[in-house]
């Protein structure tokens, strides 16, 4: 904790509690967090199931650009006081097998949980219809079989660190000065190749 | 020498698809700005969340809140009898807004730059598959089902795990992430290239 934060952490804690402005927060973030889905073009069916099929690397391009920003942005946040860290132990068999799932929907809707809303606010009446129905149904499903799911899978094959720089014993800003050349690296070789 | 032309060349190249934003290949796209700028944009929102919030941004958990809050209408001791939603309880809230949020956002974006257009079968689907409206809005559906339960299952989606979660650097969202892309890739081939021949 830094000098920063001693003014700032009071008003910004009664921020985080005030529940009508978390409300209005929280609408405010998804009309912008939506409005760039829909300007980066992954809001397009087209656009999510190319990638999946490598034929362009848009939705690559779009994420690798927001962790750019946001691992260097939080962790600036997080060193000057202004900010918590939210990680949280995992296993295989839950990132691992969820994950896989998540592919499976992913291909075959071809639009991910916040896409689909974007697609839907675009027009896209099946991410509407279909997608967003099916989110509810899913999310309603997974309530009732989480206790059994959660007995049998979610503590599986715990993974054996929270975070990148503890698995690797390193500093963590030395992980995040190699992880941001590494992403940086992987678009400059994108753009290179044309793709 | 030759190392710094080499460089100099990626660079070069790199600006100028940086500035020409996405390319067409073949697919027709919406008017739609770099996807640097939009992805850095998504990365701010982030920051922001974390700053005025306190939390991750991810889309996911507004499902099971809006679930939660659908049955609840009709069972109000719900959270007494399930688990899940005395964990990711169904209230209105900041992380549930992010749905009509996001709605309204894209639907915004779309209106101003004259790309909002009504359709029930999207083009790469239809040219596999055709463009009977029930078959693509039952895929759609399965699609919904099979993506909220994986998620759930994953404990996030791609903006939760793929942006929030591995911009913290955290092992859970990396290995999610990965395989959200593994399982998303191999899925696409199979659906594309094996049963849509």
């Amino acid at each position: 904790m830094s000098q920063g934060c001693d003014a700032a952490m009071p008003l910004l804690t009664r921020l985080h509690r005030n529940g009508k402005a978390q409300i209005a927060l929280g609408l405010g973030i998804g009309i912008a967090f939506g409005f760039l889905l829909q300007k980066g073009g992954v809001t397009d069916y087209n656009v999510i199931i190319g990638q999946l099929l490598l034929e362009n690397f848009i939705v690559v391009k779009v994420m690798l650009s927001a962790v750019i920003v946001a691992m260097i942005g939080v962790h600036l946040l997080v060193h000057f006081g202004y900010a918590e860290l939210h990680v949280s132990p995992g296993s295989l068999g839950s990132n691992m097998i969820g994950g896989l799932i998540f592919g499976a929907g992913f291909a075959l809707l071809g639009l991910c949980p916040g896409t689909v809303a974007g697609a839907a606010g675009t027009g896209a009446l099946d991410a509407l219809f279909g997608g967003i129905i099916g989110m509810l149904v899913g999310a309603g499903l997974f309530a009732d079989f989480y206790p059994k799911i959660k007995a049998r899978f979610l503590s599986l094959a715990p993974l054996p660190a929270v975070t990148l720089y503890g698995f690797l014993h390193l500093d963590r800003w030395v992980v995040i000065g190699i992880a941001e050349a590494v992403m940086i690296g992987i678009l400059l070789l994108l753009a290179y190749h044309g793709w | 020498m030759c190392a710094a032309y080499g460089i100099s060349c990626i660079l070069s190249r790199a600006v100028r698809d940086i500035l020409r934003g996405p390319r067409m290949s073949g697919i027709l796209f919406p008017a739609t700005w770099s996807p640097y700028a939009a992805g850095a944009g998504i990365g701010v929102l982030v920051c922001i969340s974390f700053l005025l919030c306190n939390r991750p941004l991810g889309a996911s958990s507004a499902y099971v809140k809006a679930r939660g809050l659908l049955e609840k209408a009709v069972d109000p001791h719900l959270e007494e009898k399930k688990e899940y939603y005395r964990e990711i309880p169904p209230r209105v809230d900041g992380v549930l807004m992010l749905l009509p949020g996001i709605i309204i956002g894209a639907f915004i974006a779309a209106i101003i730059s004259g790309q909002f257009h009504l359709s029930w079968v999207p083009g790469l689907w239809s040219t596999t598959f055709g463009d009977n409206v029930i078959v693509r809005l039952l895929a759609a559906f399965a699609g919904g089902i099979i993506l909220a339960f994986g998620a759930r299952w994953a404990g996030g989606c791609t903006s939760g795990h793929g942006i929030s979660g591995t911009s913290q650097l955290s092992l859970a969202s990396i290995v999610s992430a990965a395989c959200f892309f593994i399982g998303g890739i191999v899925a696409a081939f199979v659906i594309f290239h094996v049963a849509g021949v």
